[in-house]
């Protein structure tokens, strides 16, 4: 990659040797049209309209690379000649109901063919009988559909899904003239989409998939829709509301659309979320789980006093990491006047994780973000859950083996079909829960430079090492020649002859052959596959940069100090860049303004958890506070990025500012502490209005600010522990506290559309092998308490161990789990 | 640019002429001497002659409204009405929403959703007669020839805010029975001969 300079329509560019041209030109504002092209995503090459001429020869601007000294042409006679057939055959047969289509306003057929000036028709097609798919959250109306496979392209590339492919249309053949007389992309394009339409990759007309509804989204027209939106409202009449998605860590950019509830009802209602589709993809609880917001509050000033009382009587205050970074610094100025005692055990682990990390690693912060992950080409995820955990990570794993040619490695426990079908080039090894220590030792074995690696650390390591002899079976190619008779014509005598002729050929033969073989005995040790260093190898041609993502399992291992240091110690010694998720929506913020305590007293405040005065965004609290979709405030996401989010819905009641400000600080608004967010941390010293959200034209996030990662004295003593090998759970009855797809708290629990049932979630194949069947009530004990759950089969979880999901309250899953995420428990039918 | 064109005022020549009027009184012996005039030339009882001899002929052309009512033209923009299909007595507003978008006055409200056939579906429109201009807008967007206006421009109420809703604005299903429902010929109705202005579609049927 070199910085080139190309000519595009007379105007020099600078950009990227090999950037498309069409981003290019996008980045430096210049106008080219294109509609199947998906900026993240390979070109599709189904629209054909982004034809541009690249030096006098003409090229699709969506799949040529920049060069430099390039001149380009953006519009030409014959290129116009081209687009404008293109919309008129996009036109043929395109039904004229834009009155009642959900996509009118901002429909890009309509866009282009009125821009174009499509205002008579030359061509014609019988059409067949295309009736609509009722896929669940989303509507099929193959009527519509145009054919772009934006939604093929969005699914396969960025999602990882790939639920969706193109299937035969079975119509009629064009007419054999208009090859001739039409100009010639056009008719290619028409005669590749008068053959397909959108279908399922499954083969059957039941979608099943993590229902992101991200195909919809970037659906062009009104063919893809979703069910629930359809018909409600047009595009015209919403109002957008800038915001940050508050369900994960992810820290999504969204943008709420609101309008009047109805004619009787005034009051705002929120009718779907849409997202800059082009730079970020949501997960289906940011798409569908956007009605959280805690209605029909008033300020009950009885109830305030009360909590102002509990909270002078208070030496404890509970909470969540589902805040802003204002109410978490709130809480914190709270501690440092009053002297509370602040408790949240998931941002507890998450800090000392960091912090432990920091100690040798010389910064306070990981090195990475999502974007640098999704443009890594290898890729290796320890510890995390990561299809659930933060999908947007997935996302990015599925972004680099798609599109950068990339492989990776995914260590987990509970093996995950959706993660496996993502790419061939991705490798799972099902560890033993409490193995994940093992699975960074062997990555710094793997890819650690041994020359820089302290002494002690390379021995231990080696002591992994020996050599054993194999036996291998090779196909080795053999020359054999072969005396064949032939016939041959006798230019002589003209007559036909036989003649011995002598032919080579190479065959294939199988060959057995000892060799010795370095034996790793960390690879049983995880239980890896036998192919493992094989595959390894395979993946790691031309590989350059590589990313380390880590979840949960780690922060809150038992020997999760050991593991921050090994995590340390692969960023200094090797060439991964690492990303860590942070457990919830705002455990990083919480994580760095907080000073969070290990011990509660004797009388605690809860903000959105259980306590002895309970504050509640989701309404069943002593006092009512608002939901994230319902305040003004910053939240700190997994990119180390502070991003603003605004009020979608109005809120009636009391917030913790209120309660601060009765209690003795004084700011206006919540809002008035982002300028005070703790700049010794790494946040900036900004104001919430001067706070940016967009992204720019080349794709570049200009949402809130990015954390400055503070340089801390990294520690000398690098010395880590050994592995415990008795330190392993067997895989039996052993459960897990995740969630299921779309579900992540109690406030994606309360949005209506997303209906995920609560229980204990066991894999199919699970279920077969066991008396148990789905929609058993069992009982489930472990040795820290007991629950009563139904069973649901889940067949995006595969192997023998069983998911417990957070979502619920009411299922008061955590009293099953001690510190760390697995737990051993018996399940017994009811 | 020469103003000359401008300051011709002569209209005449299309028709009009000026009014013949006394010159004003401009001092104060004029004035009172005007006054005096017009008080003993009894002016007033030659206009109240005038009502008492046509009292007297009963000849009266005042409308008596509103016992009276004069007849409106059809393209008189008063009350809106909803009109329905000739074929099947359905509604012909499809819930496009172009109407609400386009309304200058902001008066217009319609909430639609989904039917049981899958068809998008109004299920409530109310047009705020307070604010409505009367502008015709509405009309001239329909896709459908849906929303007109009627002829109905009693539309007075106690309160500034008047809303009339959907089912007032139907029209009425025994009148489609009778086939008594009358197209609208103002604004968003189709001009005669415009069919010759349209390119037809090439079908391969």
């Amino acid at each position: 990659m070199s910085n080139i300079t190309i000519n595009i329509d007379g105007k020099e560019i600078q950009t990227q040797e090999g950037t498309f041209i069409l981003n290019a030109a996008r980045a430096n504002d210049i106008y080219i049209p294109a509609i199947c092209y998906l900026s993240r995503c390979s070109p599709t090459l189904a629209c054909r309209i982004c034809l541009v001429e690249v030096d006098g020869k003409q090229a699709y601007a969506c799949n040529a690379k920049s060069k430099d000294g390039m001149s380009i042409t953006t519009s030409t006679q014959n290129i116009d000649k081209e687009r404008r057939a293109i919309m008129e055959v996009y036109d043929v047969n395109h039904p004229l109901q834009c009155g009642v289509c959900d996509q009118s306003g901002e429909c890009e057929l309509q866009n282009y063919t009125l821009e174009l000036g499509v205002d008579s028709q030359s061509y014609t097609v019988k059409d067949v009988a295309r009736p609509s798919h009722d896929w669940g959250h989303l509507h099929y109306d193959p009527g519509l559909c145009i054919v772009c496979e934006r939604c093929v392209t969005a699914c396969k590339d960025m999602i990882g899904d790939n639920s969706l492919t193109t299937i035969a249309r079975g119509a009629d053949a064009l007419n054999a003239e208009y090859k001739a007389e039409m100009p010639k992309d056009a008719y290619a394009m028409w005669n590749k989409l008068n053959k397909s339409v959108i279908g399922l990759t499954n083969g059957t007309d039941v979608l099943d998939c993590t229902s992101c509804g991200e195909c919809a989204t970037v659906c062009p027209v009104g063919a893809l829709v979703n069910t629930e939106f359809m018909y409600k409202a047009n595009a015209w009449e919403l109002k957008q509301i800038p915001a940050t998605c508050g369900h994960c860590s992810a820290g999504c950019q969204i943008s709420y659309e609101i309008k009047d509830t109805s004619i009787e009802n005034p009051e705002d209602k929120i009718y779907r979320v849409m997202n800059e589709w082009n730079y970020v993809s949501l997960c289906g609880a940011g798409r569908y789980g956007f009605d959280y917001q805690n209605k029909d509050v008033t300020k009950e000033v009885s109830k305030f006093n009360l909590a102002i009382e509990a909270f002078k009587k208070a030496d404890t205050i509970k909470f969540t990491s589902t805040i802003t970074n204002e109410e978490a610094l709130i809480l914190q100025r709270l501690k440092e006047k009053f002297g509370y005692k602040l408790i949240n055990n998931e941002a507890k682990s998450f800090q000392t994780f960091l912090a432990n990390y920091a100690t040798l690693s010389g910064t306070r912060l990981y090195s990475s973000d999502l974007k640098e992950m999704a443009n890594s080409n290898f890729i290796v995820s320890i510890g995390a859950a990561l299809k659930t955990d933060n999908p947007n990570a997935r996302y990015a794993f599925n972004n680099s083996l798609t599109v950068n040619k990339g492989a990776g490695l995914y260590f987990h426990p509970v093996s995950d079909p959706i993660v496996d079908s993502m790419s061939k080039n991705i490798m799972s090894i099902s560890h033993k829960p409490l193995q994940e220590e093992i699975a960074l030792y062997l990555i710094l074995d793997l890819f650690g430079d041994k020359e820089k690696l302290p002494s002690e650390i390379v021995d231990y390591l080696a002591s992994f090492h020996s050599t054993k002899t194999i036996t291998v079976t090779e196909t080795i190619k053999e020359k054999v020649v072969e005396i064949v008779k032939e016939m041959k014509l006798n230019e002589e005598t003209g007559e036909e002859e036989e003649v011995e002729v002598e032919k080579s050929k190479m065959l294939p033969k199988k060959v057995r052959k000892e060799v010795e073989v370095d034996d790793n005995r960390l690879l049983s040790l995880l239980g890896a596959a036998e192919t493992f260093t094989e595959s390894l190898e395979k993946f790691l041609k031309k590989k350059e940069t590589f990313s380390l993502v880590l979840g949960a399992d780690l922060y809150n291992h038992p020997n999760a100090k050991n593991c921050a240091r090994l995590v340390a110690l692969i960023e200094k010694y090797s060439a991964f860049k690492i990303v860590m998720i942070p457990t919830l929506t705002n455990t990083l913020g919480v994580s760095l303004i907080n000073t969070l305590d290990d011990k509660a007293g004797d009388y605690s405040i809860a903000y959105n958890t259980q306590g002895d005065f309970t504050l509640s965004a989701l309404g069943d609290g002593d006092l009512d506070m608002p939901a994230i979709n319902q305040q003004e405030g910053t939240l700190t996401s997994i990119n180390k990025r502070v991003n603003p989010t605004n009020v979608a819905i109005a809120y009636g009641g009391y917030n913790l500012n209120d309660i601060a400000n009765a209690l003795g600080l004084s700011q206006e608004n919540t809002i008035d502490y982002t300028i005070e967010l703790p700049t010794s941390k790494g946040f900036l010293e900004k104001s919430f209005d001067s706070l940016p959200d967009y992204y720019t034209n080349s794709g570049e996030e200009m949402r809130g600010y990015e954390l400055k990662n503070i340089a801390k004295k990294a520690s000398a003593d690098e010395k880590v522990s050994k592995i415990d090998e008795a330190l392993s759970m067997k895989n039996e009855n052993l459960i897990y506290l995740a969630n299921p797809v779309r579900q992540f708290s109690e406030f994606t629990n309360k949005a209506t559309n997303l209906d995920e049932l609560s229980g204990i979630y066991m894999s199919e194949e699970f279920l077969a092998n066991s008396e148990l069947n789905a929609g058993d009530s069992v009982k489930v004990k472990s040795e820290n308490g007991e629950v009563t759950a139904t069973i649901i089969s889940d067949n995006k979880i595969t192997g023998d161990i069983s998911l417990i999901p957070s979502f619920d309250s009411k299922l008061n899953s955590e009293a099953l789990f001690g510190f760390y995420r697995f737990a051993r428990a018996s399940i017994q039918k009811v | 640019m020469k103003n000359e064109a401008f300051n011709d005022r002569n209209v005449s020549s299309d028709g009009y002429f000026k009014v013949d009027i006394a010159e004003y009184p401009t001092d104060g012996w004029a004035k009172f001497t005007r006054v005096v005039r017009r008080t003993f030339r009894a002016e007033l009882f030659v206009g109240l002659w005038v009502v008492l001899r046509e009292m007297l002929k009963f000849d009266i052309h005042t409308i008596q409204y509103p016992l009276e009512k004069m007849p409106i033209g059809p393209r008189y923009r008063a009350v809106h009405e909803m009109k329905r299909l000739w074929e099947s007595d359905a509604e012909r507003c499809i819930g496009c929403g172009l109407c609400e978008k386009i309304c200058i006055s902001n008066c217009i409200k319609m909430d639609t959703k989904i039917d049981e056939h899958s068809r998008k579906e109004v299920s409530e429109y109310t047009i705020n007669l307070g604010r409505c201009i009367f502008c015709g807008y509405c009309a001239e967007v329909c896709p459908e020839l849906a929303i007109t206006h009627g002829g109905e421009y009693e539309n007075c109420s106690e309160q500034r805010e008047h809303f009339i809703d959907y089912t007032g604005m139907l029209t009425p299903l025994e009148m489609m029975a009778n086939g008594t429902q009358k197209e609208f010929e103002g604004f968003g109705a189709i001009t005669p001969h415009e069919d010759e202005s349209v390119k037809k579609t090439p079908l391969s049927y």
